[in-house]
């Protein structure tokens, strides 16, 4: 565990991919196999299952620390993690443990459905060896939810570093069912595995943001297509090989078994970059029921069947195992048409329409129409163009709408977790209605810290009530809010949910008498729903 | 200034004031908590009060204590001079510790509270009842400062800036022995350490105790204008640098470098290329608040008691009644109930030197 934890630690304090690569990379080669093993397992979101709920925690490390179960509550909110707060309040440790990562986790999973004495004894035992920082991770190892700001990616990189294996190979290796237990070291990373060598995906070509499009000339040159509010994937059929690779190159095929079909109805050699989207039958979805599948391993059956994933593709990267890459965009189209047309009806995909469009003016209106479309605005494509290798200025552009703002005012603030524990950072805010203030929607990003430094001491001196963590203040701090949009919900007292609210600024110069009210929030929700 | 206690009948602070006259000592408490600050009605002063009033008690020199504006001011001999560098020509007159000055109907004295040199808590008795405010205080002896010494009394006024049950500090000698570590890793490695602490206290406290034989040590403006006044009083620091403009990593390769937390990943710190920047605070128990401030290290050292030094306080104190104040004081008041006190809280406006605000810290360049 003191090998994990000095990698943990080292991975914390930097902010700087390589120094996290190198410090991975060194465990990658240095660590005893098991423990590497479940190093990926737990950067890859898998991890054993739970030796004790959240409760039993709470309570076990309340009594080892001889304080009451209310005390406890109060101080986690402060700390903002569980499993920081519980191993802040324990005693000093009496002995130490020099037991490798692998064996405390063998150690959790031997107690997995033992009487509760027999695990709360154990997992006293083992707070009692375990310095703080220690006992910090074995905690998040009971509880899950291990981050350690390594995304995936940046684990493969390091892995690739490692064992001189490709990332993308490498990344394919790591996909599906595995644990520590059904598989070994040599097994996952080193034996041969064709499959693995195949899923290599192209970098995707990104675009830049487009404030005038009267700057691109002629409007025959250009394509345009709704800019979806989904996710980017590129999708691979070479052979046996089926991979989605989200933009973040990270492999995410089995988050979508909804693609399943494809694998063998496209042809052998495609390579499609497009739009994963949960769809209605005709029509995408709103974001949010997409987002609700983002993240789960395990995706139910209900869930599928809510929302279906579906791929409206953009674009054709590779036919028969040819790279299309320097074709132009007219011509990758024509062909990406004639490979979806020729796919069995009822597949999960299909072409990302092509809008028509006389002159910018018009195309102008259409993009205003997008929030009805369910996107975010326009692509305005080359006809030209080549599929760039990353963002190249000049041929693809993104044509987003404004966002919606209101000025509202803050009525509780509430102090922030993680990076600014102790700082107010998380906001309610409310419009008018009338003589009342109603609170419609809470934000927590956008300022700059000397902003929430500055913020946290008015808090501080202005809190007029407290409950728990969270502060009411006077509304006299006025906010604009930028949000992307806007739907009923009844759970809510002013009956409206905004959509990625964030504070765009702090209206310093605006006084409350002035901020939106409920009643201009309810006609933009009339227009857009 | 005069340096003299006790029964000078001319003093200026013995005088009773006409607020007092009326007041009814057998009714009033020995303390009252006012929009001003704390006060005692027998006596007629206020303890670190917030807003001006004619004769002001400080428990000691950070600026949410000794503000400027007070008629007249009274702490003890340790704390006064960097008072006056701080607030510019203040009336003032100093006590020693333990040395009891009869102000009004109430006698006064002054008791190490090991917060930083200088710094104490005031206790304050009327007709036997005894009331003692604690200031900011922290129970482990540091090597600098008096350190704390518990005060019996009646009611207790305690600061709670750590009083939850996830501050439990680490021992000095254990602090300082990473803190030379680290110093000394980057030393070798060639790089400059800027180590954030505030300019008085934290930043003498870890001059005292650092091992100086690592390399040169610098010092921000304000640090230095600190230990200038310290020195001043006879107080023994390792010897240090002004980092001024002219100073750089190239200078004094190795060097550490203290500096008040609001020049850390600044113009002015980024001048040492390439330097490790860590902040001694007790916050930097908190992992949230060390990735905040984007440092690749903290040290949790911090000049306020830990839970337990909070608790281990207040019982030697043997109060009855305790007032907290200064932190956590909802939770902290609500626990000491449980524990079968007489517990209460005090709002006042102190901030916290601890990082809570970084109002504390004149950047002097
Ligand atoms: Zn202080
Ligand atoms: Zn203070």
């Amino acid at each position: 565990m003191i090998r994990f934890a000095t990698l943990f630690d080292t991975l914390d304090r930097t902010t700087k991919t390589t120094v996290k690569v190198a410090a991975l990379a060194a465990y990658f080669r240095e660590a005893p196999e098991a423990d590497r093993l479940w190093t990926i397992a737990l950067l890859s979101g898998r991890r054993p299952k739970r030796a004790a709920n959240s409760t039993e925690l709470r309570t076990w490390a309340a009594e080892a620390a001889g304080i009451p179960l209310w005390l406890f509550e109060e101080a986690y909110p402060v700390v903002g993690d569980l499993s920081e707060t519980i191993a802040l309040v324990l005693p000093p440790p009496t002995g130490t443990s020099d037991l490798p990562l692998a064996a405390w986790i063998g150690s959790l999973i031997a107690l997995i459905g033992q009487h509760a004495d027999i695990r709360r004894r154990a997992i006293l035992d083992a707070w009692d060896q375990l310095a703080t920082n220690e006992r910090f991770l074995y905690n998040k190892l009971i509880t899950g939810g291990f981050r350690m700001g390594v995304s995936q990616g940046l684990m493969v990189r390091a892995l690739s570093q490692a064992t001189g294996h490709a990332e993308t190979e490498l990344a394919h290796r790591l996909m599906g069912d595995w644990t520590p237990a059904t598989t070994d070291w040599a097994a996952l990373i080193e034996s041969a595995d064709p499959a693995a060598e195949g899923a290599r995906p192209y970098p995707f070509a990104l675009a830049t943001a487009l404030d005038d499009p009267a700057a691109l000339g002629e409007p025959a040159e250009w394509q345009a297509e709704w800019k979806w509010d989904g996710i980017r994937g590129q999708m691979i059929r070479r052979g046996e090989t089926f991979a989605l690779w989200s933009r973040g190159e990270e492999l995410i095929t089995d988050r979508f078994p909804d693609f399943a079909p494809l694998a063998q109805a496209l042809p052998n050699g495609t390579v499609i970059d497009g739009e994963i989207l949960a769809w209605d039958g005709n029509r995408p979805l709103p974001f949010a029921r997409l987002q609700k599948r983002i993240g789960r391993l395990n995706v139910s059956r209900k869930l599928l069947a809510e929302a279906p994933a579906h791929l409206l593709a953009y674009d054709l990267l590779e036919e028969g195992g040819i790279d299309l890459r320097s074709l132009p965009l007219a011509e990758r189209r024509a062909r990406l048409e004639d490979l979806l047309n020729a796919l069995p009806a009822g597949l999960p995909i299909g072409p990302s329409p092509a809008i028509g469009f006389a002159d910018w003016e018009a195309l102008a209106r259409t993009r205003a129409t997008a929030r009805a479309e369910i996107a975010e605005g326009l692509m305005v494509k080359r006809l030209s163009s080549p599929y760039h290798v990353g963002r190249r200025r000049g041929d693809w552009w993104k044509w987003k709408l404004d966002p919606f703002t209101v000025d509202c005012v803050m009525l509780y603030a509430q102090s922030g977790s993680g990076r600014r524990a102790n700082l107010f950072t998380d906001f309610t805010f409310a419009v008018q209605d009338g003589e009342a203030l109603v609170p419609f929607t809470k934000a927590y990003s956008g300022l700059t810290d000397a902003e929430f430094n500055e913020i946290t001491r008015w808090v501080r001196r202005n809190t007029l009530e407290k409950f728990g963590p969270v502060r009411r203040v006077p509304p006299e701090l006025v906010f604009e809010i930028a949000f992307e949009g806007i739907q009923a919900s009844p759970r809510h007292k002013s009956g409206i949910a905004l959509r990625f609210p964030r504070m765009l600024r702090w209206r310093r110069d605006k006084p409350v008498t002035e901020i939106d009210t409920l009643d201009s929030l309810k006609a933009l929700l009339a227009r857009h729903s | 200034m005069s340096n003299v206690s006790g029964n000078r009948s001319d003093d200026l602070l013995e005088r009773v004031l006409p607020g007092s006259i009326l007041c009814d000592m057998a009714n009033d408490p020995v303390l009252t908590f006012t929009d001003k600050g704390i006060f005692c009605p027998a006596g007629g002063f206020y303890i670190d009060p917030w807003r001006p009033v004619d004769m002001a008690l400080i428990t000691h020199g950070h600026s949410d204590h000794a503000r400027g504006g007070h008629n007249r001011y009274l702490a003890t001999e340790a704390a006064m001079p960097v008072m006056r560098h701080r607030l510019g020509a203040i009336r003032g007159e100093t006590l020693r510790f333990g040395d009891v000055r009869r102000i009004g109907g109430a006698n006064v004295s002054f008791h190490p509270a090991g917060h930083l040199p200088g710094s104490a808590q005031i206790r304050v008795e009327v007709g036997g009842e005894v009331w003692v405010v604690s200031g900011d205080y922290k129970t482990e002896p540091d090597g600098l400062c008096e350190p704390f010494e518990p005060v019996r009394c009646h009611a207790f006024i305690s600061e709670c800036t750590f009083g939850l049950p996830v501050f439990n500090w680490t021992p000095q000698p254990e602090v300082m022995a990473q803190v030379n570590e680290w110093w000394a890793a980057n030393a070798a490695a060639g790089r400059t350490s800027i180590l954030g602490a505030y300019s008085l206290g934290k930043s003498q406290r870890i001059l005292a105790n650092v091992n100086p034989d690592i390399g040169p040590i610098l010092t921000h403006g304000a640090v230095e204008a600190t230990n200038r006044v310290l020195r001043g009083q006879g107080l023994s620091l390792p010897d240090t640098v002004w980092a001024g403009p002219d100073i750089t990593a190239k200078t004094h390769p190795g060097a550490l470098v203290i500096a008040p937390p609001s020049a850390l990943n600044t113009p002015w710190a980024g001048r040492f290329t390439g330097a490790s920047q860590a902040f001694a605070s007790g916050w930097m128990a908190m992992r949230g608040v060390r990735r905040r401030r984007g440092l690749s290290q903290g040290f949790v050292l911090s000049d306020h008691a830990d839970w337990a030094g909070l608790n281990w306080a207040i019982r030697a104190t043997g109060a009855e009644r305790v007032f907290v104040t200064h932190g956590y004081t909802q939770v902290f008041r609500r626990w000491l109930a449980d524990q079968g006190y007489d517990a209460g809280i005090v709002e006042t406006e102190y901030e916290g030197d601890e990082g809570e605000t970084e109002d504390d810290i004149e950047v002097v360049e």
